[in-house]
């Protein structure tokens, strides 16, 4: 393998979230080193994507911290989730369904871009290149993602299966070093399910992008994670690789109900 | 031949004016998916805020009113555009993040009493006149083709200029620039938009303040023509069937749907009028909206409503 994993990029310390009475996240630890693929993975309602709100600063947690390559946020906001170079998807697709896959990608450049609105409204020197610059960079993706022959359509005429991966794209166009993905196969068939798989893996190979992904399907995250982290009721009950992880009898119990 | 083209005329320059009004509802619609109701309000505050602005400076700075003090007034009427919206962002619509689009349009509802009324107190509930300086008298044109010449109003004729190249400005900005599409972007989804480091707060303040210096520009228009009173707000109520006609999310819609209202209330009522009593002015527009809602809900230019089922 091409890829070696780092250091503890990512760590979170004892993260408590409750929305009024209802605990969503109690006392929950766990990190994620450079470069690895790190599943989290619970029975629905194990708060799973609070998990990720919280990493992306969606949710405030109550308590607790985040640990961004050896930064202390105590109140992460979305904004400066991207600006520290986290990207991520979403379990229902969050597309921008009026423009097109073009538009949608280059919003992701957002942050990238430099020159002001006046140099911008009259397609002026520095803005029409770097305009062009980030469109180049856009293609890139377009072509990794295998989606040129659906460049100019609106998304929102788009089949599912495609509108995930245009999700996938928008995330990969502000070139993240952490990708949160939620739940990247849902509702997907046996063949979109691998194309997905395919350009997971690719993405975190080529790009050295660190991933954290929630995801249902048992046998995928097993196949492509490194390390999985298991919820739940909002308590962390698992944590090490997929091995450990599915020979852990707390893990079976909450996946299959006890049996005392 | 002659009398028909000047009422065409006449009815394209008071379109021009609903188009302008028009095109606040589009620009906030467009940038925050609001709907929002306190556009009205918005051209009042902005016009009585003109207004007095115009005759208070000269007399706190002790000079004679002139161009330049005019100017000034609309300087500081623009800045006061500029810290409603910043007020708007902060107390109202960043509490509101993710919220319904009814929720939002109900708390623009809020926001249009309060602009009413804040802005009777402050600026006074009589009637104000603004004098930016327009020409007044008509002029006659083209009379070597028609006897006698065509009668145009200069000041709807500036008028409607102004508009124009306002629209070429907002297209441009919307169509070519990051930051439109960033208010594009907001517009669809809130939460994507976060995700990918687009400041909301930021882009709401400047939605709102492109949408107030629209409305400013919309009241000194018809400020100056019919002078600054509470009733300005229901000019903004015409506005609403120019919107339906032409789509919520088209700039050129709310002009092609203010033209096509204002030709067609002229025409209707000089041609039709006579036969049914008068009054066609008042309802035509919305009668117009009604037809364009059965057809074509999504208006002539829209974006197409695509719902997956």
């Amino acid at each position: 393998m091409s890829r070696q994993i780092g250091e503890v990029i990512l760590d979170l310390q004892k993260v408590s979230l409750a929305f009024g009475g209802v605990k969503a996240l109690t006392d929950i630890s766990f990190d994620v080193r450079e470069h690895e693929i790190r599943a989290i993975i619970g029975p629905n309602g194990a708060g799973k994507s609070s998990m990720l709100n919280v990493i992306n600063g969606v949710y405030r947690p109550q308590e607790g911290e985040i640990i961004l390559r050896g930064q202390h946020f105590s109140k992460m906001n979305p904004y400066k989730a991207a600006k520290a170079g986290i990207s991520r998807t979403f379990q229902n697709i969050a597309l921008f369904k009026g423009m097109n896959v073009i538009d949608n990608l280059m919003t992701g450049r957002n942050l990238k871009i430099r020159s002001n609105l006046l140099q911008q409204a009259f397609w002026w020197g520095p803005a029409r290149r770097e305009e062009l610059a980030h469109r180049a960079k856009v293609e890139e993706v377009i072509d990794f993602l295998e989606i040129q022959h659906i460049r100019k359509t609106p998304v929102g005429r788009l089949p599912y299966g495609l509108q995930k991966r245009v999700d996938l794209g928008r995330a990969l166009a502000m070139e993240p070093s952490i990708l949160l993905l939620d739940e990247p196969m849902a509702g997907m068939n046996v063949e979109e399910k691998q194309d997905m798989c395919r350009f997971i893996l690719d993405v975190n190979d080529q790009f050295g992008t660190t991933i954290v992904l929630i995801e249902h399907d048992m046998a995928v995250v097993m196949d492509i994670s490194d390390r999985v982290v298991v919820l739940d009721y909002g308590k962390k009950i698992g944590d090490g690789d997929p091995d450990a992880v599915r020979a852990n009898p707390e893990v079976i119990s909450a996946y299959l109900g006890a049996s005392h | 031949m002659g009398f028909f083209l000047e009422t065409l005329i006449s009815g394209l320059m008071a379109g021009m004016l609903y188009s302008l009004v028009a095109l606040g509802f589009v620009l906030i619609f467009k940038a925050s998916g609001v709907f929002n109701f306190a556009q009205g309000a918005m051209v009042l505050f902005a016009a009585l805020a003109m207004a007095r602005f115009a005759e208070w400076l000269p007399a706190w700075l002790g000079v004679e009113a002139s161009y330049l003090a005019t100017a000034a007034a609309f300087v500081v009427a623009g800045a006061l555009m500029f810290v409603v919206a910043w007020l708007v962002e902060r107390l109202v619509l960043r509490h509101l993040v993710n919220q319904d689009g009814a929720t939002l349009l109900m708390a623009t509802l809020g926001i249009s009493y309060v602009l009413e009324g804040v802005g009777s107190s402050l600026f006074g509930n009589d009637i104000y006149k603004i004098d930016v300086g327009m020409p007044k008298d008509p002029v006659f044109i083209l009379d070597s083709i028609f006897e006698g010449g065509l009668l145009i109003n200069k000041e709807d004729f500036i008028a409607a200029l102004i508009a124009t190249v306002l629209v070429g400005l907002l297209t441009l900005f919307f169509q070519k620039t990051t930051t439109g599409r960033a208010l594009r972007a907001v517009a669809d989804d809130h939460q994507a938009a976060q995700s990918i480091g687009i400041p909301l707060n930021r882009i709401w303040v400047i939605v709102w303040c492109v949408a107030g210096v629209v409305a400013l520009v919309a009241g000194v228009i018809w400020g100056s023509k019919l002078g600054v009173q509470f009733s300005l707000t229901t000019v903004a109520m015409r506005a609403l069937p120019v919107v339906i006609l032409g789509g919520l999310t088209s700039v050129p819609g709310a002009i092609v749907g203010g033209l096509i209202i204002g030709v067609g209330e002229k025409v209707s009522e000089v041609y039709l009028g006579p036969l049914v009593g008068g009054g066609i002015e008042i309802w035509f527009a919305y009668q117009l909206a009604l037809v364009v809602l059965l057809f074509r809900p999504q208006g002539l230019f829209g974006e197409k409503i695509i719902d997956r089922v």
